[in-house]
This record gives structure tokens, C-alpha cells and sequence, in this order.
């Protein structure tokens, strides 16, 4: 199973992320990444959670494998 | 702008208004990360060009030795307006800069932006129409520089009939500098003249627009005063103009020069917003600047203070150590954290509307000439200074 989710410390609001992971991350106020519920990611999602991680400019994208 | 002596020697004396480096610079750069990798210029009273990704990341994220309190090179130091700046939040420096930033940033969010897209997407078919049934029209000039300048100032609320003079003063703060602060300052003036009377108006009529939120919009608590909201709003109508234009104008170029890709994007248009990512990549128009806060050896650089950085965030994203196949144009990379937009606290803060701006200024063009090619790849010009892209843009498509 993968779990995704963002270093809030370390987002700047790029955007990759909600951009290619929609049904998994959104975007806050400020443009920030935010995980929509627990951050598991559904095995038809793996491809856009691995997307977001791989388009990250301040590698602020995290994901867990379990 | 002023005639200057050609460089020498690119890794001791550096120019990025040299006509080499304006023509291509992408070897020079390739040059530099293989030998040096931190070059140095006397010219601008001193500067350094790191050209790896991880010098260049390591400067923008280094808010303690580095100030963005001028972040354009020129041949002055420019006043030290700490810790706002003259344009916050670009010009500022931690701790206020994150205030000046968070005041500005919900207005500039993706849920915002994604509201301008129709009226964006109306007003590029209104121009491909004007340009339909010619032979050979100029990109640059005739399409993509007329996008940003007509959306910014749909946003601000400001006549669209002054979208001449917005590029003016974008020219002036822009490219011309190299030349002396005695001939900047009349320009500056003329278009702090502009903005204090569209502020004015504002104050008097206020209007859902930007400039009316900015003038309302929370900045610790209590509203920004009003130099603060005017070097906000200069830095909404300079930053977005000549860097989107050059970014659509860069990306026709290219589809213009590769069939191949220009054919599979007309066949394959979910691909877009991927391709438009690699073309920020490999066509990055921003090049930001620092200045060295204090004298300090910095990775062996002899650094002095108010020396400038040139931080060449299209050098980073041609680094072989960081991306694979740099100089190749992949339009369906798959792994791209390119730094077009920036890195750190400063990520450029237009970035979501001027995402937009290019798939939809793309999408049109395709839309409306599935094939084009360059008219005459020599009548290409590209502008000198810290903003690259095409001036003038000759395609056929006819």
C-alpha cells in the first residue's frame, strides 16, 4: 500500500502536485498542497501519487510504501 | 543600450547582455558547469552565475547570506528599501516578506486563476482570427505578447487600452539595463506616476477587481499602506509580461522547428499540460538575482558584499546531473521538478495564472494552425537580459 503526503515545511505552493493527483491532493488558500483524507492511495492512483512525487521542484511530495 | 566591450573569457567575465549569450546561451552555460562551475564578472560591479541545479537551489534557499532586495543586475546598487523592497514580496527578505507573500497569494491561487480561463481562451481565438488567411505572421509581436499584458490588466481593473504602455514601462525596468541610474529613473517615475493614479481611482471606486482586494487585503492583521499595495501591484503588471510572453513565443518556436512534436500535440492534445512543463524546462524566460548579504568564502567564491548573483534558474534546469537528456525537448517527461517558477520562499507567485495563460495560448494556436513552421529561422531575435524569449517570431502558416 502507499500513503502520500506533503512537507508542509518544504511545499511553496508549485502546484505539481494537485495538478497530476487530483483525486489525492488540493490545493489550500495559498495554493499549498493539501491530502485529501488519510493519504492512502488506491491502486488505480499510484501512477498520479508517483507523478506528483517525481514533478516536485522542492521534493516537498512524500510517499510511503507499506 | 549602451555599446559594451565583448566577453573574454565566460567564466571571469560574464555578460548576459552579450550578443553571444543572448543568441544561445545554453553551451556557455554547459561550458561553465563542466569547468568551473561558478563563474565571476567585474562588469555590474561584481557578480557570480552558478550553473548547477544544486548551487542554484542552495542560493535560493539561503535567505541568511543571500537578499532579494534587488533582483534585477544592473549597473547601481539599488536603494536598500529593507525589509519590504520595492516590489514586495519579491524584494523582500524573512521575516516580512512572509506576510507580503501571504497577502498576496490567495489572490493568485489556482482556484482564482482558473476563473480568467474562458475570458483568456476568448481573447486568444479573438486574435488567431485576426491572423487567419495571412501567409507569415510574427508570433512574438502579433500573438503571444498581446495574452499577458491583456489578462493582467483585465485583473488589476485597468484600461485595456494601456496595454502599449505596460509594455514600455516592462521594457524599461527589464532590458534596459545596462544603462546608468540617471537614465532609468524617468521611466521608473513615469510608471509610479501610472500606478499611483490607477490607485487612486481604486481608492475613489472601488471594484472587485485585484487592485481593489489588494488595497483591502490582510497584512498582519490590518491593511498594507499604500507604497506597500503600489509595489505590489508593479510587480503584478512588470513580473507577468515579458516572462508569459516569452514563455508562449519560446514554445511556438519550438513546435514551429519540430514538426514532430508540433504533429502529436494536434493529434494528442491531453498531452499539453505535460509538454508545456517541459518547455518551461527547456525554455525557462526567468532568470532571478540576489545580492550577497556579507564577505564570505562561499564554496571557495571569494564573495564580497553586494555582489550580485545571477540566478539562472534556466541554467539549473540544463543540468545533466539533475535532469536526464537535459538539452533533449521530451514533450512527455514523466519526472520534471524543473525550477522555472523558482525555488524556495520566492516560487514565483504568478505561477498558476501563467501556467494557464500558456496552455491556453497553445491550445488556440494548434487549434486554429495544426502547421506552422518557422518563416526564416535567422530573422528569430531574442531579448537580452534577465527574461529570454523570442522578440521577433516569423512563423508561416499559411
Amino acid at each position: 500500500m502507499v500513503k502520500i503526503a506533503i512537507d508542509s515545511e518544504r511545499c511553496e505552493g508549485h502546484g505539481r502536485c494537485y495538478s497530476l493527483a487530483p483525486k489525492l491532493v488540493e490545493p489550500d488558500d495559498l495554493g499549498n498542497g493539501r491530502v485529501i483524507g488519510d493519504g492512502t492511495v488506491p491502486a488505480d492512483q499510484e501512477d498520479n501519487a508517483r507523478q506528483a512525487e517525481g514533478n516536485c521542484p522542492e521534493r516537498a511530495v512524500l510517499l510511503e510504501e507499506t | 543600450m549602451a555599446d559594451r566591450p565583448p566577453v573574454r573569457d565566460w567564466a571571469t567575465d560574464f555578460d548576459h547582455t552579450d550578443p553571444t549569450w543572448v543568441a544561445d546561451p545554453y553551451p556557455i552555460w554547459d561550458e561553465l558547469r563542466q569547468a568551473c562551475p561558478v563563474a565571476h564578472s567585474d562588469r555590474y560591479g561584481g557578480a557570480w552565475l552558478p550553473t548547477r541545479h544544486a548551487d542554484v537551489a542552495a542560493i535560493a534557499y539561503d535567505t541568511d547570506d543571500f537578499t532579494s532586495r534587488s533582483v534585477v543586475v544592473t549597473e547601481y546598487r539599488p536603494p536598500n528599501l529593507a525589509p519590504r523592497g520595492i516590489a514586495p514580496p519579491i524584494t523582500s527578505d524573512p521575516p516580512f516578506h512572509q506576510g507580503a507573500r501571504r497577502m498576496l497569494l490567495p489572490l493568485m491561487s489556482p482556484q482564482v486563476i482558473a476563473k480568467w480561463e474562458p475570458s483568456t481562451r476568448e481573447y486568444c481565438q479573438s486574435l488567431v482570427h485576426e491572423l487567419a488567411g495571412r501567409e507569415v505572421v510574427d508570433a512574438a509581436t502579433e500573438y503571444a505578447q498581446h495574452i499577458p499584458v491583456r489578462v493582467i490588466a483585465r485583473m488589476l481593473g485597468f484600461p485595456e487600452d494601456d496595454a502599449d504602455r505596460f509594455r514600455g514601462f516592462v521594457h524599461h525596468v527589464l532590458e534596459d539595463v545596462t544603462l546608468p541610474l540617471e537614465l532609468r529613473l524617468p521611466g521608473m517615475q513615469e510608471l509610479f506616476e501610472y500606478l499611483r493614479d490607477q490607485v487612486k481611482d481604486h481608492i475613489d471606486n472601488p471594484r472587485d477587481d485585484l487592485t481593489t482586494a489588494l488595497l483591502n487585503a490582510d497584512m498582519g492583521g490590518e491593511v498594507a499602506d499604500l507604497s506597500h499595495v503600489g509595489g505590489t501591484i508593479a510587480l503584478l503588471l512588470l513580473a507577468g509580461i515579458d516572462t508569459t510572453w516569452s514563455a508562449i513565443g519560446a514554445s511556438i518556436w519550438h513546435l514551429a522547428s519540430h514538426p514532430e512534436d508540433r504533429d502529436r500535440l494536434v493529434k494528442e492534445p491531453d498531452l499539453l499540460p505535460t509538454a508545456v512543463e517541459e518547455f518551461l524546462r527547456a525554455y525557462a524566460p526567468v532568470t532571478m538575482a540576489r545580492l550577497v548579504k556579507h564577505d564570505m568564502d562561499w564554496h571557495g567564491c571569494p564573495m564580497k558584499e553586494d555582489d550580485w548573483i545571477l540566478l539562472s534558474f534556466p541554467a539549473a534546469n540544463r543540468d545533466p546531473e539533475f535532469f536526464v537528456d537535459p538539452d533533449e525537448v521530451i514533450i512527455d517527461r514523466t519526472d520534471n521538478r524543473h525550477a522555472a517558477f523558482g525555488l524556495g520562499i520566492h516560487r514565483c507567485a504568478g505561477s498558476h495564472l501563467a501556467r494557464m495563460e500558456l496552455r491556453v495560448a497553445l491550445e488556440v494556436f494548434l487549434d486554429a494552425f495544426p502547421v506552422f513552421h518557422l518563416d526564416d529561422p535567422a530573422a528569430v531575435k531574442w531579448s537580452a537580459g534577465q527574461v529570454r524569449g523570442p522578440r521577433t517570431l516569423p512563423v508561416h502558416i499559411g
